[in-house]
């Protein structure tokens, strides 16, 4: 077989990625014991960080794309896929990630945006992205932009799902409602919500995203997490509700076998059973408009 | 004979397995007595005679095979098993990584992620053998490779860096992703050589 035979970076290829990664739980973690942990455990993938999203909220001020070796310490300690977030807008963080191996990129609220007026081209990379959304709109767009993978924004770092279900409800809904319009009605309703009319239509055909759909964005235990399944996630992302809590070795587990048996209640209650504390919690109500995540890219 | 296929769904590429075998029934004819289902219990592994392992990750899928109480009775499996990218690591005899339980079905050893990493994962035109109607457009994503097939195994397909694609008895293990894309000539040799 000759290389020049070979394709590289296709769509093809970044979605199937995506799809390899469902009914999968994939752990934000800050080093290579926590990326060994979270391995052991089962996760699907890491996401390496600088610091969690609590401890983002913590520090204030801007926060970038981790260290190359903190990310290289990670891609080095485990087999699994390692991702790695950037800014929203942030095309060169992305190269670098590119360059350095990363699996996947996560163009991320959860960062401080380095352009509030457009995303990353994201067809210009052969490694896929995945980006947050809180509506089919927003989804849409990111995935007109070349996304290969979408999870529901939720509101990181505070421990508290009721974010992640609003914008898991939101989409499904949306698709659902698209189902009863015909093809003028939506391609009225594609301007309405700044969406390309033909994605529009494929979602409306399928009954889904056309690529895969995460959650993200507050899941603290075992029962959120089953909760985001059967409300129509592919899978989850859980950032600080590992390694924030008081046993993250047995949280991990719990959360890969809830992911696992998610219509199974009689699981969720065996693998929830005497896990100690869940990471500390936050009443999105009272969070400041500035440290709202979700509103960043929109 | 009507068709029990069953797809390992504790993660991964399950529903598009699904969808695969569907179209490839569809294509050879059968009706809809034949039925395509998910496996995720001993009990449902009962029902079905032919198995597909799809891809995914195979230390997650390793660890919930073990988890579910399916290891035993997908070795004691009688019918054949269509395993896919993460799925040929897991029929493997010999892995080489602690990290994978290998049900040591095949009489191989695996390389895992032997291309590297995903920016290296490609799509290729591959000529598999006695397949006809030309080469299968294959997608090859973190995908591994056979570094020693037993004397058993009949080896399809290989690349620069090792052999992609064996048929053993009723099974069938492949590097890459059969189950993306709408060419179900794979699919469909694996159900005939059942006898489906």
């Amino acid at each position: 077989m000759k290389l020049e035979e070979l394709r590289f970076g296709t769509e093809l290829l970044k979605r199937g990625f995506a799809s390899m990664q469902k009914g999968g739980v994939i752990m934000d973690v800050v080093n290579a014991e926590q990326a060994t942990i979270a391995e052991e455990a089962g996760a699907v993938a890491v996401m390496s960080l600088e610091r969690v999203p609590s401890d983002i909220r913590k520090m204030g001020g801007v926060a970038r794309m981790a260290d190359p070796e903190k990310v290289t310490e990670i891609i080095e300690a485990v087999s699994i896929p390692v991702m790695g977030k950037v800014r929203i807008g942030h095309f060169v963080e992305a190269q670098v990630l590119e360059v350095l191996g990363v699996d996947m990129i996560d163009e991320s609220e959860v960062l401080t945006p380095a352009d509030e007026q457009y995303h990353i081209d994201k067809k210009q990379f052969k490694v896929p992205f995945v980006c947050g959304a809180r509506d089919l709109g927003e989804a849409l767009r990111r995935i007109n932009e070349g996304a290969a993978m979408i999870r529901t924004k939720g509101e990181a770092g505070t421990g508290n799902v009721v974010e992640a279900v609003r914008h898991m409800r939101t989409i499904m809904g949306e698709i659902r409602m698209l189902r009863g319009l015909d093809k003028q009605e939506m391609a009225d309703y594609a301007r309405e919500i700044e969406a390309p009319a033909e994605l529009v239509i494929e979602c409306a055909e399928r009954g889904r995203l056309p690529v895969v759909n995460f959650s993200a964005g507050g899941i603290a235990n075992p029962s959120d997490a089953a909760m985001m399944m059967q409300l129509g996630a592919d899978g989850v992302f859980v950032g600080s509700g590992i390694f924030k809590s008081s046993s993250p070795e047995r949280m991990a587990k719990a959360i890969v076998e809830a992911v696992n048996h998610f219509d199974d209640p009689k699981v969720i209650a065996k693998v929830s059973t005497g896990l100690g504390d869940a990471m500390p919690g936050l009443d999105v109500h009272t969070l400041r408009d500035d440290e709202v995540l979700q509103t960043r890219g929109r | 004979m009507d068709a029990k296929i069953g797809v390992l769904a504790l993660q991964g590429n399950v529903s598009e397995h699904i969808d695969a075998f569907l179209l490839a029934l569809e294509r050879m004819g059968h009706g809809p007595s034949s039925e395509v289902f998910e496996v995720r219990s001993p009990e449902d592994l009962a029902e079905c005679t032919t198995l597909a392992i799809p891809g995914g990750e195979s230390t997650t899928i390793s660890r919930l095979i073990d988890k579910n109480e399916l290891y035993d009775p997908i070795r004691q499996f009688k019918g054949g098993i269509f395993a896919t990218c993460a799925g040929m690591v897991l029929m493997a005899a010999d892995v080489a990584d602690p990290r994978i339980h290998p049900l040591a079905l095949l009489d191989m050893a695996v390389d895992r992620n032997a291309f590297g990493r995903q920016r290296e994962s490609f799509e290729v035109d591959l000529p598999i053998a006695g397949l006809e109607g030309g080469s299968f457009h294959a997608i090859f994503i973190r995908a591994p490779v056979v570094t020693r097939a037993g004397p058993a195994l009949n080896v399809l397909a290989r690349l620069d860096q090792g052999i992609v694609a064996v048929e053993c008895g009723r099974h069938i293990a492949v590097s890459f992703h059969p189950e993306l894309g709408d060419d179900t000539r794979l699919h469909e040799r694996f159900l005939s050589m059942n006898g489906i």
